[in-house]
């Protein structure tokens, strides 16, 4: 799958999250814009994990600060 | 200069809000005197233990004290050593000794506390490319241990079969995996459905470890825990428990069968560059974990306790952690902080202990009230509790 469409999947799996109605794009932050804690972390990447068949780990979402590098390592994480 | 501590204003403000509006600190109250396993003096009154994880009462018996009380005149006050080099006294092996006949396995490893036994036995077993994968509500020492070690960590929700299956399932070919259960989770005191997901666990090639420390000596036949409750002992590859609840002293420990599993006494850094447990804390372990073999009497009166402890609070209109009493712990679920906190102090006010449990040990952000019954609460004090508990939550406006 492609950027853009998983980018498209990853948006849809965003908005119930959004519970703000941010505004998202590549240097939207999880923790600072889109104000995640811990808990909604960890359901937003259930999803996202179940979504692609893929494993998010705990170490690898350490590295994920911003909706652009979420969209990079899923697509990564595809093969 | 950036103050490093500037990190932990958020929690500072918390507190500081909290206590402003006039509460007792919860988190400063002082033991001034301990009467017996189930009640102490607390600011100079009387109060009955419900948060102490003292869940089999051990820590008055006549037994154990005149256990310790021997080994402190025949080895002395403490071993200044680690175990791998002057610190394995006569002691400590009659510790694991004990431990070794109690779960029925083959190698028992003795570590300074149950926080240390997760943090060396999960970081060293676990290296670079390997899984663990773990319940999202697991236990601190747990997290830390997966910290410390290089492996990767996959977390799934909470006692959720299938969540952990689908994740074992993408693990690639050929890597070690590790599936971390516990039997009792302490703050809602809930039970894993371990013999459904240790079947899994085996079924994608993962070794398991279980944390027993919330069920040693209280639950299944012979109070080895929650996976001998449900048949599984068989298929845990690795039981963590600690000497801190049931067994009434301080410590921790690793059983096993694996046939290499002495080897972590020689590899594993935070058993090798510890001092070991002093002889006084092994022998009164020893002794009472022994004693625990035989505890079948105490075990029934403490589901006795538990069950009817959890029948008064739901009957008075409580929130609890579980529908039906699943351990000896008993959460109960207060609307927000201020009133838990309220609420914590008015039960102290008449004459009862319990634990506040606050986010973020918490799952899902919850302020609980958590009570961990013991196996020396009499009926009476029972009733007392639940007549407290009765009187303060309407005080606060709980009930």
């Amino acid at each position: 799958m492609d950027r853009a469409a998983t980018e498209a999947k990853i948006a849809a799996l965003l908005a119930p999250f959004n519970t703000k109605g941010i505004a998202v794009g590549d240097a939207t932050s999880f923790a600072g814009d889109l104000e995640f804690d811990s808990l909604t972390v960890m359901d937003f990447v259930a999803a996202i994990e179940d979504e692609f068949e893929i494993i998010i780990s705990m170490n690898q979402q350490a590295e994920i600060e911003t909706y652009g590098q979420l969209v990079d390592a899923v697509v990564k994480l595809q093969g | 200069m950036t103050d490093l501590f500037s990190k932990f204003d958020p929690i500072i403000a918390m507190r500081e809000g909290l206590l402003a509006t006039g509460i007792t600190d919860p988190f400063g109250l002082v033991m001034e005197k301990v009467l017996s396993p189930t009640t102490a003096i607390c600011n100079g009154r009387e109060t009955i233990l419900l948060g102490t994880y003292n869940y089999m009462g051990m820590t008055f018996d006549p037994a154990v004290i005149a256990a310790g009380k021997q080994a402190l005149d025949e080895f002395g006050s403490g071993t200044t050593g680690s175990r791998v080099l002057n610190g394995t006294y006569a002691g400590h092996r009659a510790c694991e000794d004990a431990l070794k006949e109690f779960y029925g396995m083959e190698h028992a490893m003795v570590f300074s506390t149950g926080y240390q036994a997760n943090l060396g036995i999960i970081s060293t077993m676990a290296g670079k490319g390997d899984y663990i994968v773990l319940d999202i509500d697991s236990h601190a020492s747990i997290w830390d241990g997966c910290k410390l070690g290089d492996a990767e960590v996959v977390p799934f929700k909470h006692n959720d079969i299938a969540a952990m299956e689908k994740r074992l399932k993408r693990i690639p070919e050929g890597a070690g995996k590790l599936v971390i259960l516990e039997g009792v989770y302490s703050m809602l005191g809930d039970i894993a459905p371990l013999k459904e997901m240790i079947a899994i666990a085996k079924e994608n090639g993962a070794m398991v470890l279980v944390d027993e420390a919330h069920s040693m000596g209280f639950i299944g036949p012979n109070g080895r825990g929650v996976a001998e409750d449900q048949g599984c002992l068989g298929d845990v590859d690795f039981v963590i428990g600690t000497f801190s609840k049931s067994v009434g002293t301080v410590g921790g420990f690793c059983v096993s069968n694996h046939p290499k599993f002495e080897i972590l006494r020689l590899v594993c850094r935070p058993y090798v560059f510890t001092a070991s447990l002093p002889p006084s804390v092994v022998a009164t372990a020893a002794t009472s974990i022994r004693s625990l073999m035989h505890g079948a009497n105490k075990r029934a009166h403490l589901w006795e306790n538990s069950r009817v402890l959890h029948a008064g609070l739901k009957a008075r209109g409580f929130k609890l952690g579980t529908e039906s009493p699943q351990s000896a712990i008993i959460a109960v679920i207060m609307p927000d902080l201020e009133r838990g906190a309220a609420m914590w102090e008015a039960l102290l006010n008449e004459g009862l202990y319990v634990n506040l449990a606050r986010p973020p040990a918490t799952p899902a952000n919850m302020t609980l009230l958590r009570c961990s019954l013991c196996a020396e609460h009499t009926e009476a004090q029972v009733q007392t509790i639940i007549g407290m508990f009765e009187r303060a939550g309407q005080a606060v406006g709980i009930i």
